[in-house]
């Protein structure tokens, strides 16, 4: 019984892969989700198209394909990157694709009003957006983007697939070491949602910290 | 008399097939406080929305403090005017809005503040001492700290027109301001309105059905018809002794509706 701790050591080893997967891929996906969403209603058709080309292209495939490209396709042209690289970049790409839509969304929601506020109060396009528009826009994305969150979490197993020893990877070598499905799983299973509870319970209160004050206002 | 702050010329303005302004023409004096009235859809709101650069215009022009709005001069031609020369023109203009348009996320201090720090470059301090000034004048010095949503509805309009005041425009337009309000709020914003009338030389434009009110406020009356002025004159002429049927008409429905004249 003492291997147990052992392999339990490898899970725990995986499962911090797991999480900075997890990290690194929410800050790129947060970063694409608002430059593409942003670009979805830009005033200039070339950044719009651009930006609708990404969403469309990131949301209509599938994020296995999209790492087997950067991971394996990629390296053919001379970019040639790291599994964790690879990992992230396809976990933020695809599910930024799916954030952009948040955030042209939640901008779209806030109310013409205020939109026409701030030009007869003379604000630039900018500032319009930074103090108004976005302040308001943003306790209406945080719900999706928890979801998001949670789906770009349980979308990290994908990379085991290119041999990046993350929680699920290091559950397989588990098992297959031990005969034993039923530990190994159940571990990663409560890992995960241990993980994703943890998720959920930051965007919440996030979101009491956003909307303080706004409270009776929708 | 000959310098008029705004100057209006076969101005035109359609929202697809249906044509809302149809070659109106008037000018407006600076100082002078203007009381635009007629039925809903004769283009009154309209107009004001095309100042403040809400809408587009459809044709004619438009002339602010002796520059055209939505034209400007490059290399000698006139060519439509860019955001940087809108963003010029609109220094001219503030506006009140019927449903006040205040940003529910920031304190009433913070909405006065905001626009004369970004846009006119106000140190903090400075803009905070203009602000709690102007809470004083609309009567509300005790409310800086409080959210719009703690506000009653003729409260946050005169938190507005502080907003508005703020960036200490030379026109300042109101667009029924009073209709969105619960009567017994109506009287609170009008009295601040009243004041600054009575105190200021600022160019007023105001978009009411308050008939009383438009009497004692305006220098003159403009009766809107279909997107064309049908009468106009001082609230002596157009009130008591109206030259068109149309006038008649239409005063008649708002008595009946039961507004004071």
């Amino acid at each position: 019984m003492g291997d147990w701790a052992g392999y339990l050591v490898l899970i725990l080893e995986g499962a911090w892969v797991t999480v900075r997967l997890t990290v690194m891929g929410c800050a790129l996906a947060l970063v694409v989700a608002f430059v593409a969403g942003l670009g979805r209603i830009a005033p200039w058709a070339p950044v719009r198209w651009l930006a609708t080309a990404y969403i469309e292209f990131f949301r209509g495939t599938s994020i296995f394909v999209q790492l087997f490209w950067i991971y394996f396709v990629l390296p053919m042209t001379g970019v040639s990157l790291g599994a964790m690289e690879a990992g992230v970049l396809a976990l933020g790409l695809n599910v930024g694709a799916y954030g952009a839509e948040v955030v042209r969304g939640a901008i779209l929601a806030v109310p013409n009003d205020q939109r026409e506020a701030t030009v007869a109060l003379n604000m630039t396009g900018w500032q319009r957006l930074r103090h108004v528009i976005l302040p308001q826009a943003l306790p209406l994305m945080l719900p999706t983007f928890g979801n998001n969150a949670i789906e770009l979490l349980k979308a990290t197993a994908v990379v085991s697939l290119i041999s990046l020893a993350d929680m699920t990877f290091q559950g397989q070598i588990v098992r297959s070491q031990t005969g034993n499905t039923i530990v190994p799983f159940l571990t990663i299973l409560v890992l995960y949602f241990l993980m994703s509870l943890a998720i959920a319970g930051a965007i919440g209160w996030l979101e009491r910290r956003v909307t303080r004050g706004l409270d009776g206002v929708r | 008399m000959d310098n008029p702050i705004i100057r209006i010329h076969d101005l035109k303005k359609s929202f697809g097939p249906l044509t809302v302004i149809d070659g109106l023409s008037f000018d407006v004096q600076r100082g002078e406080k203007l009381a635009l009235i007629g039925p809903s859809g004769s283009g009154k709101t309209t107009i004001l929305r095309m100042l403040m650069t809400l809408e587009t215009i459809s044709g004619g022009r438009i002339e602010v403090c002796g520059e055209p709005l939505y034209q400007m001069r490059r290399n000698g031609a006139e060519v439509p005017a860019d955001e940087a020369h809108l963003h010029k023109m609109r220094r001219h203009i503030g506006m009140v809005f019927q449903h006040f348009n205040l940003f529910p996320h920031k304190s009433v201090l913070d909405n006065i503040t905001l626009a004369p720090i970004l846009t006119q470059g106000a140190k903090r301090a400075e803009a905070e001492k203009q602000a709690r000034e102007l809470l004083e004048m609309v009567g509300l010095a005790d409310k800086a700290g409080s959210m719009p949503s703690q506000l009653s509805g003729g409260q946050k309009q005169r938190v507005a027109i502080a907003r508005a005041l703020a960036l200490k425009p030379e026109i300042m337009l109101f667009d029924e301001v009073t209709s969105a309000l619960d009567p017994e709020l109506v009287e609170e914003v009008l009295e601040v309105m009243k004041r600054l009338a009575d105190e200021t030389d600022m160019t007023m434009l105001l978009v009411t059905h308050e008939m009383g009110f438009a009497r004692e406020f305006a220098d003159r009356v403009l009766f809107f018809d279909k997107g064309r002025i049908c009468e106009q004159g001082t609230p002596e002429q157009i009130f008591t002794n109206p030259a068109q049927d149309r006038t008649r008409t239409f005063l008649r429905k708002i008595i009946a509706a039961g507004h004071r004249v």
